[in-house]
């Protein structure tokens, strides 16, 4: 088996075009997630017993069904819904919905494992549920989030390779048209390998930089 | 003694913490069977027994850490945890923020301190004032400095909590209580997670508050502090009052064989 590095040459520029296109997807959808999914954290936590079946509806909803499934449904549905925003828009909703669930339940349990006595202390003192867990509970739960949550969105990043389907030209795409017009299949799913193995490393160092910058107690 | 509260003009008058049948279950067993007593302003209130007797139990019903399961808590003539409504009078549950209201009348002293760590002893003080009672930031933080040096912490403002020693957290954890200006202090217990050489330095501040005039219920095996500070003892054991009277009574003259058996027990460790 001969590789074809003309080919290998020919892709690297081509593919860091589809690279842009997946970061900027990950990027926005992981500030949807993150922000989403840490208020529907607290949301089950401390909200109304309605809310907190809402969200556990809709995180077994979401764990209970392929992102697939869930990126044709965002696909198909805006549009019948009357919002006609593209596929870019499209595939940001449906990563952004998916992540939020799993860090929903992040935040669940990370706000919700900080010692019993704080709460007490904080209620003797007269802070209602809102207030303690914004200004209690949540202060000290980021740090010990960072590590599940760099989990989460390394799974965002890769899962941005699913967007293809609905033809938004991130990186596995711009791969696939590769193929599709030299037929190279083992030397592209390669470099896509180190393209996705490169990003994931640089976000997996970002982490732990922030993690060893927050303070701990 | 001046009061202004509806609590005055009652038979029991003075009374500012009145306490009637209060009992508590967890599951099957029960913790309380039925406890009454009352608390006159300005006075200290130390209650003994051996463990699992349900005097933390005791304290933690009075706040509504724990909901009680039968009886009335009375603050300043106050029904506490809820009120009597409609005609037959039908008990209801205080919605979340009356009662959070509520508890910030009674100050909480916890055995382990409980500080928020991610904040600093001033910032563990001020945000009671900021958050819960609404004052400005610079005013929050002048009374949290205030109740600092009141316990002798002024230098220590800025440090957080794993920078302190235990006395250090216990001080700035009284000051956290006393900061929200509450009506009654409950302390669960407050010497009881210390070092030995450190128990004295909370046990003085605790006098010093009880010669001010502030009005505390202390949970303690501290018999000396007990002697020293208490206006009234109460000995608990099994879920019932035993015994209760003046320390010099309770201490000296004990009436039943179970405070006895109990004093020399610890009183001889």
């Amino acid at each position: 088996m001969t590789i074809d590095w003309a080919i290998v040459e020919m892709a690297i520029p081509l593919l860091a075009v589809g690279t842009v296109m997946t970061l900027k997807i990950a990027s926005v959808a992981t500030l949807f997630g993150l922000t989403g999914g840490i208020a529907l954290g607290l949301v089950s936590l401390g909200g109304w017993t309605w809310m907190r079946w809402l969200v556990r509806g809709y995180v077994d909803f979401i764990r209970g069904t392929p992102l697939l499934i869930q990126i044709f449904i965002v696909f198909f549905g805006l549009p019948l819904m009357g919002f006609r925003l593209g596929e870019f828009w499209a595939g940001v909703i449906a990563l952004s919905l998916n992540s939020a669930a799993y860090i929903a339940e992040i935040a669940r349990g990370t706000v919700g494992s900080v010692e019993k006595g704080q709460t007490e202390a904080a209620k003797s003192i007269g802070m209602t549920q809102g207030k303690i867990l914004f200004y209690i509970l949540l202060p000290q739960s980021i740090r010990p989030m960072v590590p599940a949550l760099t989990n989460d969105i390394i799974t965002l990043l890769k899962n941005t390779s699913l967007l293809s389907v609905i033809s938004v030209y991130e990186l596995t795409r711009s791969g696939q048209a590769i193929i599709a017009s030299h037929f190279a299949p083992l030397e592209i799913f390669a470099l896509l390998a180190i393209y996705y193995y490169a990003i994931i490393s640089v976000l997996s160092w970002i982490s732990r930089v922030i993690e060893r910058r927050l303070p701990a107690w | 003694m001046t009061t202004d509260t509806p609590f005055a003009r009652r038979p029991h008058e003075k009374s500012l913490l009145s306490v009637r049948g209060l009992r508590k279950t967890f599951g099957e067993r029960e913790i309380l069977k039925g406890i009454s007593f009352d608390v006159m302003a300005g006075q200290t209130l130390v209650l003994i027994g051996p463990s699992g007797s349900g005097k933390t139990t005791v304290l933690r019903c009075l706040n509504y850490l724990e909901t009680p399961t039968a009886g009335a808590i009375e603050l300043a003539g106050e029904p506490v945890g809820g009120d009597y409504v409609g005609e037959p009078p039908r008990w209801v549950p205080l919605p979340e923020h009356r009662l959070a209201l509520q508890r910030s009348k009674f100050g909480f002293v916890f055995q382990r301190f409980n500080l928020f760590p991610h904040l600093t002893a001033l910032q563990n003080v001020a945000i009671g004032p900021r958050k819960v009672l609404g004052l400005s930031a610079a005013a929050a933080q002048a009374r949290a400095a205030q109740q600092l040096a009141r316990v002798s912490l002024a230098e220590h403002m800025d440090k957080r909590p794993s920078q302190l020693s235990g006395g250090q957290q216990q001080r700035v954890a009284i000051a956290r209580a006393l900061a929200m200006e509450p009506r009654l202090i409950l302390f669960d217990e407050p010497t009881s997670a210390l070092d030995p050489e450190l128990v004295h330095e909370v046990l003085d501040v605790m006098g010093d508050l009880a010669r001010e005039g502030m009005t505390m219920i202390v949970v303690t095996h501290e018999m000396g502090f007990a002697r020293r500070a208490a206006d009234k003892v109460i000995f608990m054991a099994d879920g019932h009052i035993v015994e209760e009277g003046p320390p010099e009574d309770v201490f000296t003259a004990p009436r039943e064989d179970k405070t006895r058996r109990f004093l020399t027990h610890v009183l001889n460790r």
